[in-house]
Parts: structure tokens; sequence; C-alpha cells
């Protein structure tokens, strides 16, 4: 009866569930603070970025072409991918024609290359993907999942880390944050030396230039992307902005819900492939547009959540997310977002289940940079689950309309409920596993009423 | 509007919140016939109940022009926000959560006591207030009342864990969330818990009495009506 989430969460060990808590909390806590400090009214900002991803998905189809065209202008090869196997055959395609299997591919922070799996591809096809973001670097040596859009090993304390990087060579035992991340940095600057392709995903592409944005803090999306000799971007076709201008507002508030952070220590704009007069950058950058499913959810009640730009700060806040953290959703994406993206990709069958894992508490909303009514989609997937018969709900709520229609149904059933309370229900067991059971007070207030009335 | 809940287990509430308005000047009328405003059957997913009990709420409540006043935010935000869910082609109609009604349409912004209550309160924010624009009106009139002491709480913001359906399909979640929320309540050793839905009130009150805890937990509005 409950869904993944709550079987992941009884069975969550207590230092994970910490991990996840601490730093989701004190990431709610520094969005506020930046944001607070970065306009002199967050809520207009959120309203603005709404609106100019609202025009976006209106104008979807003009936009994308626009950017196509100036993106070819630029020199950049741009592929259209209908789904995840057909963006991982055009990626090795261009793979296979700039460096022999068995090389190093360097890879940037992307959740859209996490969506479609795309390091498995790569490896089926003898190539040695390697993730290069901190985060992500600890999850591919652990074999993990990450468990959140932006702080993939949100879960994971110094400790941890330490532990895996004893385990790969890569350093002696110690939770200085600089040390774990110098023994990081000697691995893979390595691999950066020895890559000739460089794979990222896309934070914001735009119509009106051809450009590319990606923001990071690191510095490895600039090597992954600059210092090899073929960059791929992988870009759900959503991620379009109308113009450069748009970023006033978008870098800010993406950077300030994300981490806290005023703007991110790099902002790169890849405006296409080595000119013939500079020295260095990639001889061919490629983007990959991906639908994957995007296309489907634009036609549809979940439309909004395509306005969606990773900031993660809904997964930060949720009640639900910090209990659990991302892998209890099972989905690339997880969290108040991935509660509505996950069936909206992939449908509700699959994962419409999702959408009951959430109090409906509204903080998700509250702090999501786009204006998402992420708890209306939540209650509209569960319309359409019960609809199609995705979860079975355990009340007989033909009953309870009957009852609730029927003044003198309903005052027999208060009256009844104390010893109703008394009865076995699978529902009362449920509420009954951490709670004491209401005794009901037998209408109390309809005897207090009718007598004052008298 | 009585709310489901206060007319099962919270008829006290429901008494409290008749004499806050009558105390403001309100001619307060109760229909009889009033059950539930849909939001179970709606929050669980079975909107073609759900619409049943929401026509027949908009029946006796929404017929005239009375205005509709209600001690649970999640009620009020159930008949402005999701009755426009199952019924988009209508403007729906408009129910005031109590606090709501005080602060924001009658601009009282301080309780008129006419004694004090010392009392150390730790109060938890309906998170269904959000749905409706509300931001600590509750709040702001206990806190008003001489005596009183409002802790601050650690994370306020978040959610108990009751969340309607999300309470018994989601035991684990819904607890786990409860005892963290609860540990946040309890950290500085409150006289009394305050809250202003009884959902809450009945999961987090629920969770007390199952670890023994004889800290009483109320609907502000009683303290409201205690210290006319």
């Amino acid at each position: 009866m409950s869904t993944r989430v709550d079987k992941y969460a009884e069975t969550i060990n207590r230092v994970t569930s910490q991990n996840v808590q601490k730093a989701s909390e004190a990431k709610t806590i520094s969005r506020t603070s930046a944001l607070a400090g970065l306009f002199t009214d967050p809520g207009k900002a959120q309203d603005f970025a709404a609106e100019i991803k609202g025009f976006v998905l209106d104008n979807l189809g003009a936009l994308l072409v626009q950017f196509e065209e100036n993106c070819i202008k630029n020199g950049i090869q741009v592929h259209w991918a209908e789904d995840a196997a057909e963006a991982n055959k055009i990626v090795l395609d261009i793979c296979a024609n700039a460096a022999p299997a068995g090389s190093a591919i360097v890879k940037a922070k992307s959740m859209a290359t996490e969506e479609i799996h795309l390091n498995k591809a790569l490896e089926a096809a003898g190539y040695k993907p390697i993730e290069t973001d901190l985060g992500e670097f600890v999850v591919q040596i652990d074999d993990d999942v990450p468990t959140h859009i932006v702080t993939p090993i949100i879960h994971k304390n110094r400790q941890e880390i330490s532990k895996s990087f004893v385990r790969e060579h890569l350093g002696p035992e110690t939770t200085v944050p600089e040390e774990l991340a110098g023994q990081a940095r000697v691995h893979l600057r390595s691999k950066f030396r020895e890559a000739k392709i460089g794979i990222s995903g896309v934070n914001f592409g735009i119509a009106e230039t051809g450009r590319i944005v990606l923001v990071e803090n690191e510095g490895n999306s600039r090597l992954s992307t600059t210092v090899t000799d073929t960059h791929i971007a992988v870009m759900g076709i959503e991620k379009l902005l109308p113009s450069e201008k748009d970023l006033a507002v978008f870098l800010p508030l993406l950077a300030g819900s994300a981490t806290g952070q005023r703007i991110t220590t790099y902002t790169h704009f890849i405006s296409g492939p080595r000119k013939p007069d500079e020295v260095d950058g990639p001889a061919a950058v490629h983007v990959v547009l991906l639908d994957n499913g995007r296309s489907k959810i634009l036609a549809g009640p979940y439309r909004d959540i395509l306005k969606c730009i990773r900031c993660g700060a809904c997964l930060n806040v949720c009640p639900v997310y910090r209990q659990v953290g991302g892998h209890g959703y099972q989905h690339v994406y997880s969290g108040p977002l991935g509660a509505v993206l996950a069936p909206g990709l992939e449908g509700v069958v699959a994962y419409g289940d999702l959408a009951k894992a959430s109090s409906l508490c509204g903080a998700c909303e509250e702090v999501c940079p786009v204006r998402i009514p992420i708890p209306r989609m939540l209650l509209q997937l569960r319309d359409e689950s019960v609809q199609k018969k995705v979860v079975k709900d355990p009340v007989p709520w033909s009953l309870f309309s009957i009852g609730a229609r029927q003044p003198f149904l309903w005052k027999a059933g208060l009256t009844m409920l104390p010893m109703a309370s008394k009865m076995p229900h699978p529902l009362k067991s449920q509420w009954a596993s951490s709670r004491e059971v209401p005794e009901g007070d037998q209408g109390e207030f309809r005897k207090w009423w009718k007598d004052r009335e008298a | 509007m009585l709310t489901c809940l206060c007319d099962a287990f919270y008829g006290n509430v429901g008494i409290a919140t008749v004499k806050v308005l009558e105390h403001l000047g309100c001619d307060v009328h109760f229909d009889e016939r009033q059950t539930c405003c849909g939001q179970p059957p709606f929050n669980a997913g079975d909107w073609k109940h759900a619409r049943e009990v929401a026509r027949n709420c908009q029946s006796i409540l929404f017929s005239d022009d009375k205005l509709v006043v209600t001690p649970s935010a999640s009620c009020a935000a159930m008949v402005r926000e999701g009755y426009h869910l199952l019924f988009p082609e209508e403007h729906p109609p408009a129910a005031f959560e109590l606090s709501e009604y005080i602060v924001k349409e009658r601009g009282i912004t301080e309780w008129k006591s006419s004694k004090p209550y010392k009392k150390r309160i730790a109060f938890h924010r309906a998170c269904h207030g959000r749905a409706i624009g509300l931001s600590g009106q509750a709040e702001q009139l206990v806190a008003s009342i001489p005596g009183i002491e409002l802790l601050p709480i650690h994370n306020a913001e978040q959610c108990c864990g009751f969340g309607g359906a999300f309470c018994v399909s989601e035991p684990h979640l819904s607890a786990q969330i409860g005892q963290a929320k609860l540990e946040t309540l309890l950290a500085d050793q409150p006289d009394e818990i305050v809250s202003g839905d009884m959902g809450c009130l009945m999961h987090l009150g629920g969770m007390l009495k199952r670890d023994g805890n004889q800290i009483p937990i109320r609907h502000y509005s009683e303290i409201l009506a205690e210290v006319i």
C-alpha cells in the first residue's frame, strides 16, 4: 500500500538520513539569505523568471529552430534525439569519429546524461567515461547513483568519502575538505590531459545567439569543454532562454536557489569550436537536443514542470526528501521535482506512486525560482493514478461520499466513532503504528450548538 | 464551516471559534446539514467522489452571501484552490481561515484579552496556510496576548508530516517527519504546543500520547476564546 519512498524510509540508515537532513536544511537557509541579498524582492524575481520560462514553453518550437540556426552559424553541430537510445547512439557515433574505443572521456556534471544512462552506453562501447565533478566522481567510484540533482553526494559525509578515496588509492585518510578535493584533483588532472572527448550538460541554451551557458564551481566543466578536441553537450529541449539578457535574472536566481551563492564561481558562454585564429578550445562542438518524453509533457497537464532550471531548492526544503534523500525515489530525478518529472517522462504506471509520497505542505512551490505549482500537479497525478488504477486507495471513498451527503448518516457516524475507533481496520493499523487513535467526542460541537439554540 | 475533524474529534475548537467570532460582533450561523468539504478523497486522488462531496458542501455553505469562516487553513485552501481543480470552469467560492479573517479581513492584529495567559508556547504553523497566502497571522494574534512567550522553533517552516492521506499511506515517512517536528517543538520545554489545523493536532497529539507525553496540544482559537 505504501509507496517505494515510504518503504525506503523504513530501511534507511540513520547516518544517511542525518547527512541529507543537515545538508538540505543548511542549503535552504543559505538560499533564503542569498536571494534576499540578490534581489530587493526575491518574489518578483521568481515571478519574472516564471514568466520568461512560460514564454519559452509557449514558443518552444520556434525558439528551438532559432537556437539551432544560430548554433549552426556559430559552427556548433546540432543533433536531435527523440529518446534516450537515439541520444546515446548520436553521442557514440560522434565518439567513434573522435577517439578509439578504450579512450578516456571526461564528463562534466550533467543530469541529462544521467537521465539517458550515457555512461553505461559509453562503457558498453568500450570507452572509459570519467565523472569529473567531485560529487559525481565519488558516486562513480562508489558505483552509486546521485541522490540530488545539484549535490549528488548529499547523503555522504566526509568520513565516508575519505574511505572511498583510500580504497581507490587516491590518498591517505582525511576529513579536511580541501585535502579530499586535492586528492581527487591530482587524479582527475591526468584524466583531463589524456581525454580527447569532453561531455557536458547545458544550463541554458540561448536561442537569440546560439550559445550554450554552463555554470559550475569546480572548474571541471571548463576543463572538460575546453582542453578536449571534441565537446559534446547534451541538452533537454526545455533548457532554452530567449535571449542573453534573460541571464541577468536566471544566473543569480539559479546560483542563489541552488547553492546559496550570489553567482557561481564559473559561468561559461560557449560560442562554438576553436576559430582559425584561436590557440585553444575544442575543434568540434556538438549539441544533442534531447526530447525523451518532454514533448509529451508539454502537451499535457504537467507542462509547467518543464520550466524547471534544476536548482534543487524544492528537494532541499521538502520534508520527505530530507528524510530519505534521492535514493528512495528510484529515479534520476527525485524530491518534489522528481515526483512530477519521473511520471511525466515515464508515465504514471511506472512512477505515479511518487505523487503520494508528499505531505503536500507546499514548501516546494514557495521556494521554486520559476513558480512551478508542484503540489497542484501532485494532486493531479494522484487523480490520474487512481483513474488508471495504478494506486489503490484503501479507503472506500464511495461510502464516505454517501455518508457525507446524508446529514442523518453523517451524524449517526459521529456517534459511532468512539466504537469504530476500537475496531480493527488496515487504515487504523497504519495510523496506530506510531500514533494513538483519537477517540471521537460524539458530536460535542453539535450538542453544544443545539443546547444554546434551544 | 466546522470541518469534519472538528465535528468528529475537536468539537472544542468549533466552540472556541464561535466564541471568538461572536466576540468580534459576528452573527454566527451553523448549518447542521454540513459535513465535509471533500478534501480527504480529493487528497487521496479519488476526485470522482471528491466532486460529489464538494458539490454537497457548496450547496449547503456557499449558496447564500454569508461569509464562510473555518478554523482550518486546510479546508479554506480546499474550497479556494481545490474546488478550482475539481471544477475548472467555475469560479471557486471564498472561505476564510479564522486568523485570516481576523487579521486580514478585519484588520485586527492584537487580541484584546481580559486576562493574561502565562504560558511558554511552541507554535507549529500549519502548512496549508501557505496555499491561501498566510504568513504567521495566527502566531501574531497569540503573541499579542499578555503573558504568552512564543518560543523560537528550529526549522519552523517544516511540515509535521500529517499530510492527509499521506499519514496512513506513508506511515514511516509520516512518523519520521512527525518525530523530527516534535523534537524541535519540545526542545525548549514549552508548557503547551499550539497549532492551527486539526490534522496537525491529531497527528502530533497522537504521537505525544503514544510517547506518554502529557503536554497539552491545542488549537490557537481555544486560547483566543479563553482570554476573552
